[in-house]
């Protein structure tokens, strides 16, 4: 587009047709919406979560059941891969696609560093007698709220790193555009914003 | 900017690769990315299963109505749902929640929402097609894939689910609870996943359509009343769905994992005492009503636009208050979220939060109203043409106000203590969610059926089916509300044992001989459509003579709907009464040079 074609519809309202407001295409607010609605989807997740525990006065103790140090690992594991991602996005804006894609690729890994952890981190609670429907610790609500909520973000970070690998192997071949490799960060900052309020409500209260 | 640009030539090469090679009959009506075929696919689909919902609710309604009479031919039919000619409370459980579900996710969603959003929204505001054809193909084949899933629950061992379209717990989540909460609750759960799949699908394509695709001059606020509902709905759909995708995900945990989300402590069925321990079917309640309540709003706000915007076409005059209407589409969806407990009344609620979602809830009666109002008032004045669609958008008129001041004694919690769970409910969200969206669905297709086939519907035809459907529907569910008053509880299939309900028993009879009239009455309707299908009179592009953009391309409109030419927008949806060289009115592509703009 021409410069002066440009200005001329910055100069006329976004909002009046014919251009994307907010000088978004249709497939970032389709995104944005997405990530809107799966947002509320954990918030579901963890509103029911609020509800059951606070109904209950056994609820188990974090700080006996979970290892602090442990999870603040995972924690920064995952905002590193957030650090990365943004990484990666600004090599997309300069077009410097190999630097891209590298640092889409050592995103992935990240994710999938972190997935590592999630699963040794069941496997330990499980040896320790966790199941959906008990645990040694307390209210029996807390085991099927455990596994599904940290089960269904597991279940996105293992999305995030498929979508990174099929991004990373297109920014690769240069099939990729600025804007996609911004969405596939979004989605991926997404994932990491939900780790942020399971660590803190689930983990930390 | 650079977005910009690459989505124009995006346009101009789509529209390149069309001319090269017309698609193939597969490509054109099956697998069609054509928001105008998904569209027609969604309402032809919704009209098939709006008449499995209807043979359920003439099933009920011969048993209400008649609740001693022997019935051998339908113990042939349903082996099992009626024994020796007397149908079993079991089958009446699993008939009245699949009418309910059927009625309200793959009927009025789909017709409704699904049908008439896909096919309007891109057309009336002059894009070429949906944001993301392909998703909304996708969504519609993941929808259809949630209706015959839903179907097919009526053949699983145990039969269809029996827990109420709203799926209680315990009910819905132990099986020994009652027959259809074997396979048929777990088939009807599954069904749902698939149905909010395709409906945040649908309605993603909606909320980008309107935000991106607007052509030139299209500002938000010329757009007309019909997409600005479907706007607001959409967004509605995708902010509450979520909580029922929680909550069934962890109902089919409940089922089959032995988790304990909804099943209580120490609950004992059919003489058994059940493992469970520490789940709150209260927590269902929340999280189903929290999508629930903005579910209704979800249908009847579209119903609401499709009148406004048919009215105008009638009375030749704007409709009145335009952008008040719109703030208050804004209001209600808005209030819609906040008030899903006025559903939980009578759950122990404590009194203040009780006292909260009453007054939230008749907050929701202001923008109602000044609504309601400001569709009155687009009558007033105007020289009405009485025509098919008009009668019917009157029709949602009278439902909506009748059927509106029954919901000023439910929101009230005093007041729902007494008629929770009554005839009273029955009738008030029959005549709303179920009445003022039928008669809106009804009055859209006689509207636009020229538009999407080509040829006018007989208007006879249309007439004589209008008051078949109005009168009875209006008779039926009138009458419940007194049914409700004097007590009789909805759900229950017969009334014949209790002494203080003797006295309903000619009511029900008038009531479903109303419902057989209703019934037989749309024949009339199939009749009409499918005769003027192929013999009906051939449509002008413009036939009622109204502004939005879908009448100024031709009927049926081409698969690019305006051209290969990007349109310009010059005025707002309403210019009605204006002289112009066309009559009294002046659609939106006009130029102000022509005809003076008035918005």
């Amino acid at each position: 587009m021409s410069l002066q074609a440009s200005a001329a519809v910055q100069q006329a309202n976004r909002w009046d047709g014919g251009v994307c407001p907010f000088g978004a295409g249709w497939r970032t607010v389709m995104l944005w919406w997405f990530i809107i609605s799966d947002g509320l989807l954990f918030a579901g997740f963890l509103a029911a979560y609020g509800y059951a525990r606070l109904s209950v006065s056994n609820w188990p103790d974090a700080s006996q059941v979970f290892s602090l140090p442990f999870l603040t690992a995972m924690t920064v594991v995952l905002l590193a891969s957030g650090a990365t991602m943004t990484l990666a996005v600004e090599a997309a804006r300069r077009e410097e696609w190999s630097t891209c894609s590298t640092f889409i690729l050592v995103t992935g890994l990240i994710g999938l560093a972190f997935l590592g952890l999630q699963a040794w981190e069941w496997r330990h609670l499980i040896a320790d007698g966790a199941r959906m429907n008990t645990n040694p610790w307390g209210a029996v609500a807390f085991g099927a709220y455990f596994f599904v909520i940290t089960g269904f973000h597991g279940l996105h970070v293992f999305t995030g790193t498929v979508v990174l690998a099929t991004a990373a192997r297109r920014v690769w071949a240069r099939r990729a555009t600025a804007v996609g490799v911004e969405m596939v960060g979004l989605y991926w900052h997404f994932v990491e914003m939900v780790w942020v309020f399971i660590f803190t409500l689930f983990y930390l209260l | 900017m650079a977005q910009t640009t690459e989505q124009t030539t995006d346009m101009r090469h789509g529209s390149d690769a069309e001319h090269a090679h017309e698609p193939g009959f597969i490509r054109k009506y099956v697998f069609s990315f054509d928001h105008k075929v998904i569209g027609i696919q969604y309402i032809i689909t919704g009209l098939l299963m709006a008449l499995v919902g209807a043979t359920l609710a003439m099933l009920i309604r011969l048993q209400l109505g008649w609740p001693d009479r022997v019935w051998p031919l339908l113990s042939q039919i349903f082996p099992k749902g009626y024994v020796s000619g007397v149908m079993t409370p079991e089958f009446y459980l699993a008939v009245v929640t699949m009418h309910g579900t059927i009625m309200v996710f793959f009927f009025m969603s789909y017709v409704l929402v699904s049908g008439f959003g896909n096919y309007l929204v891109p057309l009336q505001i002059g894009a070429r097609d949906m944001a993301f054809p392909f998703l909304n193909m996708l969504s519609f084949w993941v929808g259809s894939i949630s209706a015959l899933l839903m179907i097919s629950s009526f053949f699983v061992e145990g039969g269809a689910a029996a827990a109420g379209w709203t799926a209680y717990p315990p009910l819905s989540a132990v099986a020994s609870a009652v027959p259809g909460s074997r396979n048929g609750q777990t088939v009807w759960l599954v069904s749902m996943a698939f149905f909010i799949a395709s409906f945040t699908l649908s309605g993603l394509n909606i909320v980008a359509t309107v935000f991106s695709e607007r052509a030139r001059g299209m500002s938000m606020w010329r757009m007309p009343l019909t997409v600005w509902s479907y706007f607001i709905a959409s967004i509605l759909g995708l902010l509450a769905f979520p909580a029922l995708t929680a909550a069934a995900v962890m109902l089919i945990l409940d089922r089959h994992t032995g988790t304990s989300f909804f099943i209580p402590i120490g609950l004992v069925v059919a003489g058994q005492h059940l493992s469970h321990t520490g789940g709150s079917p209260l927590l269902w309640q929340h999280l189903f009503w929290f999508l629930g309540h903005p579910e209704v709003y979800v249908l009847i706000l579209p119903a609401l636009g499709i009148a406004c915007d048919v009215i105008p076409a009638f009375t030749r005059k704007p409709v009145f208050g335009y952008k008040l209407s719109v703030w208050c589409l804004i209001a209600v969806g808005a209030l819609s979220m906040v008030v899903w407990g006025h559903h939980m009344f009578v759950s122990g609620m404590s009194p203040f939060t009780g006292e909260y979602f009453s007054v939230a809830t008749l907050t929701i009666t202001l923008p109602m109203t000044v609504f309601g109002v400001n569709m009155l008032a687009s009558l007033w004045g105007g020289s009405i043409r009485l025509r098919v669609p008009m009668m019917f958008a009157c029709a949602v008129l009278a439902l909506f106000g009748s059927g509106g001041l029954g919901g000023l004694y439910l929101g009230n919690a005093t007041a729902d203590m007494q008629l929770t769970d009554t005839y009273f409910v029955v009738g008030h969200f029959h005549m709303m969610i179920g009445g003022v969206t039928l008669m809106a669905t009804f009055g859209g297709l006689y509207y636009w059926y020229p538009k999407m086939f080509g040829r006018m519907m007989n208007e006879k035809l249309g007439t004589a089916h209008f008051w078949l459907t109005f009168t009875p529907f209006f008779v039926i569910f009138f009458m419940q509300h007194f049914l409700g008053i004097q007590g009789a509880p909805r759900r229950y299939y017969a009334f014949t044992a209790y002494d203080f309900l003797r006295e309903t028993r000619l009511q029900n009879t008038i009531i479903s001989s109303a419902a057989m009239v209703l019934i037989s009455g749309q024949l009339l309707f199939l009749i009409n459509f499918i005769w003027s299908l192929f013999k009906g009179r051939k449509a002008a592009d413009n036939p009622w003579e109204a502004t939005t953009l879908e009448w100024t391309t031709s009927s049926p409109p081409p698969h690019d709907n305006f051209g290969p030419h990007p349109l310009t927008v010059h005025r707002w949806a309403y210019e009605y009464g204006v002289p112009s060289d066309v009559g009294d009115y002046a659609d939106q592509r006009v130029p102000k040079e022509r005809v003076a703009v008035t918005a």
